[in-house]
């Protein structure tokens, strides 16, 4: 009836998971209580769970990626924390078995579960304002691609409490991964979290490829789109063509074992270098789908904040094409150690470093964007510059490790830790911060503050650099990683030292919750009226902060590049249409919300092997969406007169403050 | 060490750029502060053809230099590359275990658990694959690491300039006993060395097909043992158990030539027939 689910997956036996579950047991239902008494339910439903609107959408995807950074931290502590204890014959608070799924989960968790959502977040929030679209190319399909991310969180949360996760570290080689060897729901979770994220992934990256290409707004060519959207589209088009290897190694992982096939095992004629050449030939790709929208966001801060447009364009444009294109040459480079022989090793080195010339490019751009400019230290601005600083660094450790003789020494050690992280914290946790920060105005009508803003980036920047140098130095010491224990009682202080960099991070994450929860306090008092904070060059900046749900009452017109600042200068912005047409806008569905729901329930179904819940779990699913094919009320049109009415509210009072921003901006000029 | 002195000079080509680059993005930001009014402001200017060429074509030159040095260190110190010596090499065996490291020495007929030994200055022809998952061969203090993999074999030659005890380690998490997955490398003198062989030969056990399945089960800390003898063809059959071979106990058959990583997968009937 319950295939391998019992009562005995409930891991009693250990005080961490279960003073987990009793803390989220409380807070969830203290949660679900609070929206009960308040009576939110319907406004939820009805306002985000079966909104089809991008910018909510785009919303809950942060929302889920700052949740899921806390769950991901909290492994990454306890890990330092282990690391810190376990030396020299000690064998630290976690026994092998929890430590290896926490290492496993904080991977996963930290890439999938953290970094994509916010990746795809922003992409919701920012392009379709940035190109003058109403919304995304195909509105349902984005929320389905939201709530089978959810599904996938979910599932993944689940694995805490129910079962084990995955002990085979963030991208589960076989053969340690197969039945044989990982005989738990472990791998299980990981294969079913990751196959439903990763569709919704998938389907985001189409939605947004057409997105950027049909619905940009009339005028609109394609090099004279915002560099944002730009590293969208090259980040879409890299999703479209990765993520489809993901989910066949992991389709063909599953086929190993649930159906007794024979693909990655050691017997009867598997290959386990099959699946690691597949699954890097996404993972690659992988950590430019994350880095390279990060790129746009620092250069839209850096040019807003410098006051100028982005220096070298069209080398910006052309370098993010060619890192794109670039970034599936070199999946190699993650396993030189397998022996490929040292012609194919010497080619998959120098592809890597070919990369790194578009990537100093880009630096370059940024650097000459500053000069000459008028650099307000804003938070943004504070997490480009470290970004700028952190990040060569990191690319300089990177390019050493793609020469495969330093590679044959170095591969596999915490050398190799801090690099990566010295890449995905200074890269892509500091790009979407400094992006939150940037357009969170944007988001919801009010500033974030600044003063906790800067303590949050304070403590992430030194406590990066606290945290993972010492790890490059463990790592020429020879310390590998995914350690349990180690006998070297020499290492012990770096890990020490590197477990109170984690803890200044941990300050850090705290003082960007502070920040975030002061500011909607306060946010009678940062109000952004004008829909321009930041004196902004591109289109998203030219409507309210937050948009109205059809984003522009008449789309706009394009000639140039910063189209907003130069209508800004020609005094022709925020002027009011002569007329207002109809707009045509998607309807809400909740077929998102329930594709999601029977997504977890096939997934969690199929973990346990609990055979008649998972056929309902996908019948649900089909019906959902057939059901959904049949519904002919997707659309409605927003009558003219309501859109007059909801733009005059907007421009009659912005007229008054607009002139007295003008004096004042004039006033800074003249100065 | 080659390896040391690769990462010195890579470090320094890049430090070209990147020390620069550090030094005038905090430099621009200071003086290009809004608070600042004294600087230059130039509010339209975003293009220069100069500093373009300048930013793509520095990064082009390191990168081709790295490039060309790439190539060659890559060939020089490609772990499969046998090394030149006058000496005559030894060949060791390795097999990585759940989890513990078993090492064969095929031209003396012993094996041990946890330990190797070999002579100074004499060049170490490991041929390396694994029992059960996938492990990474590192000896840290010489040189490279290679990934041992089952039903693979892979290639990896030392050579040992100074006498002394080497830490040895899979460096490729392999599962729970991971973190406990060390081996001694003894780098001896020849006297030393035929001693230490003498020893293993001392021992009472015998590595066979039987012995071997009750080594393979998974065991942590395993102490260093040492077999006194090796049935033949053994590390043939650790690659291939589905194989007839000798140590099976029946006639060995023409093994797939087995170069590098490239290997014939076991033919399912192959398999049914040893079974």
């Amino acid at each position: 009836m319950f295939g391998k689910l019992s009562l005995s997956a409930i891991p009693f036996d250990q005080p961490i998971v279960m003073g987990t579950l009793a803390a989220v047991l409380v807070l969830g239902a203290a949660l679900l209580g609070a929206v009960t008494y308040f009576g939110k339910w319907g406004y939820l439903w009805k306002e985000w769970f079966t909104t089809v609107d991008h910018k909510k959408i785009g919303i809950m995807y942060i929302i889920v990626a700052l949740v899921m950074l806390l769950r991901g931290f909290a492994d990454a502590i306890m890990m330092r924390g282990q690391q810190a204890l376990a030396a020299a014959g000690a064998q630290g608070y976690l026994p092998p078995h929890h430590f290896d799924q926490i290492f496993s989960a904080h991977g996963t968790i930290m890439i999938f579960f953290m970094a994509m959502p916010f990746i795809v977040g922003l992409m919701n929030l920012v392009v379709p304002l940035q190109i003058g679209a109403r919304d995304v190319a195909y509105p349902f399909l984005n929320s389905l691609s939201f709530w089978l991310t959810a599904a996938g969180v979910v599932l993944i949360m689940l694995s805490l409490f129910i079962g084990d996760f995955s002990a085979t570290g963030w991208l589960a080689y076989p053969p340690l991964s197969e039945l044989k060897f990982s005989p738990t729901v472990g791998v299980d979770y990981y294969i079913w979290a990751l196959q439903l994220s990763g569709l919704g992934t998938t389907l985001s990256g189409i939605n947004f490829v057409v997105t950027i290409l049909r619905m940009r707004t009339p005028g609109m060519r394609l090099m004279q789109m915002p560099v944002f959207t730009w590293t969208a589209l090259v980040t879409n088009v890299l999703i479209v063509a990765a993520f489809p290897a993901l989910t066949v190694a992991l389709a063909l992982l599953g086929a190993d074992r649930y159906l007794g096939m024979h693909f990655f095992t050691n017997d009867l004629g598997g290959n386990a270098m099959m699946y690691v050449n597949l699954i890097w030939v996404w993972g690659h790709p992988e950590v430019y789908i994350l880095m390279v929208p990060c790129f746009g966001a620092f250069s839209e801060i850096i040019s807003t904040f410098s006051g100028k447009p982005l220096f070298g364009y069209k080398s910006m444009v052309w370098a993010t094409v060619a890192i794109g294109v670039m970034s599936f040459l070199v999946w190699l480079h993650h396993f030189f150690t397998m022996g490929s022989g040292a012609n194919v090793n010497a080619f998959f080195g120098i592809a890597t470093m070919v990369i790194s010339i578009p990537t100093g490019v880009k630096v370059f751009n940024w650097l000459f964007t500053m000069y000459r400019g008028r650099i307000r230290f804003t938070v943004p601005v504070l997490w480009t510059i470290g970004f700028m600083v952190t990040f060569v660094i990191g690319g300089m450790t990177g390019v050493l490790l793609a020469v495969p003789g330093a590679d044959f020494v170095l591969h596999n050690s915490l050398f190799l830790i801090a690099h990566f992280h010295n890449m995905i914290i200074g890269g892509v946790v500091f790009g979407c911060l400094a992006a939150l920060n940037f357009w969170f105005p944007k988001a919801t009508g009010f500033k974030l503050e600044e003063r906790w803003g800067k303590w949050s980036f304070w403590c992430w920047l030194v406590g990066f650099y606290v945290a993972f140098m010492p790890l490059y130095v463990l790592g020429l010491m020879g310390a590998t990683r995914r350690m349990q224990h180690y006998d070297n009682a020499a290492w012990q202080p770096y890990f020490v030292v590197a477990f109170v960099g984690a803890a200044i991070i941990m300050a850090g994450i705290f003082f960007t919750v502070l920040q975030i929860f002061v500011s909607v306090r306060n946010r009678e008092a940062n109000r952004d009226l004008t829909g321009d904070p930041w004196n902004g060059r591109t289109l998203e900046w030219a409507t309210s902060s937050p948009p109205p749900f059809y984003n522009f009452a008449e789309l706009p017109k394009i000639d140039q590049l910063d189209q907003f600042w130069a209508d800004k200068e020609r005094g022709t912005a925020y002027r009011q249409p002569a007329h207002y047409a109809d707009i045509h806008m998607p309807r809400n569905t909740g077929v998102g919300v329930f594709m999601g729901a029977f997504g977890t329930v096939l997934g969690f179904a199929l973990v346990w092997h609990i055979w008649w819940l998972a056929i309902a779990g996908l019948v649900g699913m089909v019906a959902s969406f057939v059901a959904r094919a049949y519904d002919r009320d997707v659309d409605y049109y927003v009558p003219a007169a309501e859109v007059e009415r909801i733009e005059r509210a907007r421009l009659v009072p912005l007229k008054n403050l607009i002139d007295r921003v003008d004096v004042a901006s004039s006033e800074q000029r003249v100065a | 060490m080659h390896e040391r002195s690769l990462i010195y000079i890579a470090m320094a080509l890049m430090s070209v750029v990147v020390v620069p680059v550090i030094a005038l993005t905090l430099w621009f930001a200071w003086r290009y502060r809004a608070s600042n009014t004294k600087a230059t402001y130039a509010p339209k200017w975003s293009h220069s053809t100069a500093i373009e060429a300048v930013m793509w074509g520095i990064p082009c030159v390191i990168i081709a230099i790295l490039g060309w040095i790439t190539w060659t260190s890559t060939h020089k110190l490609d772990p499969y590359r046998p090394l030149v010596s006058q000496v005559k090499p030894v060949t060791i065996e390795a097999v990585s275990l759940d989890w513990k490291w078993l090492f064969i020495y095929p031209d003396y007929g012993v094996a041990s658990v946890n330990q190797i030994a070999f002579p100074v200055d004499t060049p170490v022809n490991f041929r390396i694959t694994s029992g059960s998952v996938m492990n990474a061969f590192f000896i840290p203090r010489l040189g490279s690491q290679i990934y041992a993999m089952a039903g693979m074999q892979t290639k990896l030659h030392l050579i040992a300039r100074e006498q002394g005890s080497y830490e040895g380690l899979s460096s490729n998490y392999s599962g729970a006993g991971f973190s406990d997955m060390h081996f001694k490398a003894v780098a001896t003198s020849e006297q030393g060395f035929q001693d230490w062989i003498r020893q293993a030969k001392a021992a009472p056990a015998a590595l066979d097909v039987a012995a071997y399945q009750v080594l393979e089960q998974p065991s942590e800390r395993v102490p260093v043992t040492y077999y006194g003898s090796v049935a033949p063809g053994m590390f043939e059959h650790i690659l291939h158990p589905h194989a007839a071979t000798a140590a099976a106990g029946q006639p060995m058959e023409a093994m797939p030539a087995m170069a590098g990583m490239a290997v014939a997968p076991v033919h399912p009937t192959h398999a049914k027939a040893a079974e």
